[in-house]
């Protein structure tokens, strides 16, 4: 009974880290070409809304979906526009677009605050579900977390494995030399800001839809989420799967702080939300420390066997940016 | 003759930013069902409507004002100080610390405000600091270092209103036990306004003015803005200015929030900072960082917040809608004038 309850929660970790995975894959996607779309926290809060609206009205999650994709692809559209072809730093449109649309998900959807609506539902795999413990925790979820789990896998592959993929890397580490190799440095940006937009306009309504079903406005408990997704693409080096086990360890970790609750009376429960942002600034400060000067010499006056196991330590959780992100291509 | 022209047509782009902006946001007005005149009409009328409006509209100016004017010395030297929300709210703990110290001490009131708004002010100045050496030594990016401590400064709140500084009995989202009045910033009569943080506000923007513009600290700090690395290889210590930078901005953030507590709130609450630091760096961006235009765009910014309360009521609208005017105006600015930067290149 008590094994059941446990995976029953794990299994429940799983589907909550569905949306960070599709939004920390679209950001990992625009980041990859060299765009950095600040917009993901105010885009997934105006996706969720925009994508609970339409499913109520018309009865139909799928265009809830659709609609938060679409939503999500526009607003990568203006990052895109303004950044690749206005040449804007790319961090005040995007703080703009994040606040503006936070602002504007919560103005359009005060009139459907708390409303009744509808959600997708769970479809057990035949066969698969029946596995022990596997089944319960990889095959009774809904069409929304499998699609994760392919994501993944898909994103992965694309990325380091294809043609494309590596078009992609080039674009994003030396554009200059993408180019020169035939690639369309500017169209690929846009393509693949816009694609990454619409990755995080589709998390959206997996919260207002599925994990945390509904729309309740400035309570929704989604506002932050969009930075942790950002901070989880640094902390995921780029890469899809690092990217994933990122996601897995937020959600295990959020999925904890409300098991222990009853525990940690003293708390109140507002604290514990915020328990991530520490967690956020703390792993940041891993994976990036190991470049600092100060370390170096700090390191060189310890024993040499201590220092190499740092060393290799910091080396694995190191992540380093593409080289051109953040900065518009010229051409020559 | 040319100059002038150029100037017109500057004045014209940015005449066209505002009504893209306007007609952006009557579209969204439009959408929730409302009549966007209407709507107007009632920011207005909540803004400038009675005298009682207009000082709340400068009690909100305030503390834009602060944030925004020490933002600009964190984006002289190219450093993006999300985190000034954070250093708000630490100005506000650690002057309702001082004023819980010493409200029952022997010590004139006066002397006790000025010992917290001091307080105030090391607290946001330290909370700044925390999120300098996360970038200079730590290497996190002062954007996700700051945006941390700022969810952090806000759970805090809540910890210390729901914990040690809870009120006698059972403590509620309504704050801390006010203080005694003798604790508070003299106001106007009848109004919650205090002359006395205007002063401070504009003497903080003065400041400001001339240490960016007259100072050769000023101008170290611009030169490790634009280009770091010269500016390390022409002998500026560029870690001890970042550092530096972020404490200044802390300062006058910290002041903020020592403004809202002893001269707006008389005590803790959980939505001190009321967003003032994240709408300072929109103020910022759509001013492109001149100093001069601080004060009337912060007002106009303000307007907008105190004006968009008597939506719900009016017009049934959600108060947002303030957020969604500034949003679009900044956009529509920033956007337009990238455009002009576009068409003048070819």
């Amino acid at each position: 009974m008590e094994n059941d309850v446990i995976l029953i929660g794990l299994a429940g970790v799983l589907a909550s880290a569905a949306p960070v995975i599709f939004a920390t894959i679209g950001e990992t996607f625009a980041e990859r070409s060299g765009v950095v779309n600040l917009s993901v926290n105010g885009t997934m809060l105006l996706t969720a809304m925009a994508g609970f609206v339409a499913a109520v009205l018309t009865k139909n999650v799928v265009i809830g979906f659709l609609v938060g994709m679409v939503v999500g692809a526009l607003v990568a559209l203006l990052v895109a526009f303004s950044s690749i072809t206005l040449k804007l730093s790319q961090v005040a449109v995007g703080y703009v677009l994040t606040m503006t649309c936070r602002d504007l998900a919560y103005f359009l959807g005060n009139p459907y605050v708390g409303m009744e609506g509808v959600r997708i539902n769970v479809v057990p795999i035949p066969v698969l579900s029946d596995i022990p413990i596997l089944g319960t925790l990889l095959f009774k979820q809904d069409i929304m977390t499998y699609l994760s789990f392919i994501l993944i896998v898909v994103a992965y592959i694309w990325i380091f494995k294809t043609r494309p993929g590596m078009m992609l890397q080039g674009v994003g580490e030396r554009p200059a030399a993408a180019h020169n190799r035939g690639a369309n440095v500017n169209r690929l940006r846009y393509i693949y800001t816009v694609l990454g937009g619409a990755l995080v306009g589709i998390s959206g309504p997996m919260y207002s839809l599925s994990v945390k079903a509904g729309w309740q406005g400035t309570i929704s408990g989604l506002d932050g989420i969009g930075w942790i997704v950002l901070a989880i693409t640094i902390f995921g080096a780029w890469n899809p799967l690092r990217a994933a086990f990122g996601a897995y360890l937020f959600a295990l970790l959020q999925w904890l702080g409300l098991v222990l609750q009853p525990v940690l009376t003293g708390i109140p429960s507002q604290v514990l939300q915020a328990a991530p942002f520490p967690l956020m600034i703390l792993t940041l400060l891993f994976v990036n420390i190991g470049d600092a000067e100060w370390v170096d010499r700090v390191l060189a006056q310890l024993p040499e066997a201590t220092r190499r196991t740092i060393v290799r330590v910091f080396r694995a959780l190191r992540s380093q940016p593409p080289a051109a992100l953040g900065t518009p291509f010229e051409r020559q | 003759m040319q100059h002038d022209e150029k100037r017109w047509q500057n004045l014209g782009f940015q005449l066209g930013a505002v009504v893209l902006a306007l007609l952006l946001t009557s579209l969204v007005i439009l959408a929730a069902g409302a009549p966007p005149l209407d709507a107007f009409k009632q920011l207005l009328k909540g803004a400038f409507g009675a005298k009682m409006n207009v000082a709340d509209t400068i009690v909100a100016w305030v503390p834009l004002l602060l944030a925004t004017s020490g933002l600009l010395v964190t984006f002289a030297a190219g450093l993006w100080n999300i985190g000034v929300e954070g250093q708000i709210i630490l100005g506000s703990i650690f002057t309702t610390g001082v004023l819980r110290l010493l409200q029952d001490s022997n010590l004139p009131p006066a002397f006790i405000i000025v010992l917290a708004v001091l307080g105030g002010m090391l607290g946001g100045g330290l909370w700044a600091v925390l999120a300098g050496l996360l970038k200079t030594f730590g290497g996190v990016n002062e954007i996700f270092g700051g945006l941390g401590l700022n969810f952090i400064a806000t759970s805090m709140t809540i910890w210390l209103i729901f914990g040690p500084w809870k009120r006698p009995g059972v403590g509620s989202m309504s704050g801390t036990e006010p203080f005694p009045e003798s604790l508070w910033l003299p106001t106007l009569p009848g109004l919650r306004l205090s002359i006395w943080t205007v002063v401070l506000g504009i003497i903080a923007l003065v400041v400001i003015y001339f240490l960016l513009q007259g100072t050769y600290f000023g101008l170290k700090l611009k030169a490790v803005g634009n280009n770091q690395r010269a500016a390390f290889l022409l002998g500026i210590p560029t870690w001890q200015y970042m550092l530096l930078a972020f404490f200044l901005c802390g300062l006058f953030a910290g002041l903020a929030g020592a403004m809202q507590v002893v001269a707006v709130y008389h005590r803790l609450i959980p939505s001190i900072s009321s967003g003032y630091g994240y709408l300072g760096l929109m103020v910022a961006m759509l001013i492109n960082y001149q100093a001069v235009w601080v004060a009337p765009i912060a007002f106009f910014f303000a307007a907008l917040n105190i004006g968009s309360i008597q939506l719900p009521i009016a017009l049934k609208l959600d108060s947002s809608l303030a957020g969604v005017i500034q949003g679009s105006l900044v956009l529509a600015v920033l956007m337009v004038e990238g455009i002009r930067h576009r068409l003048v290149r070819k």
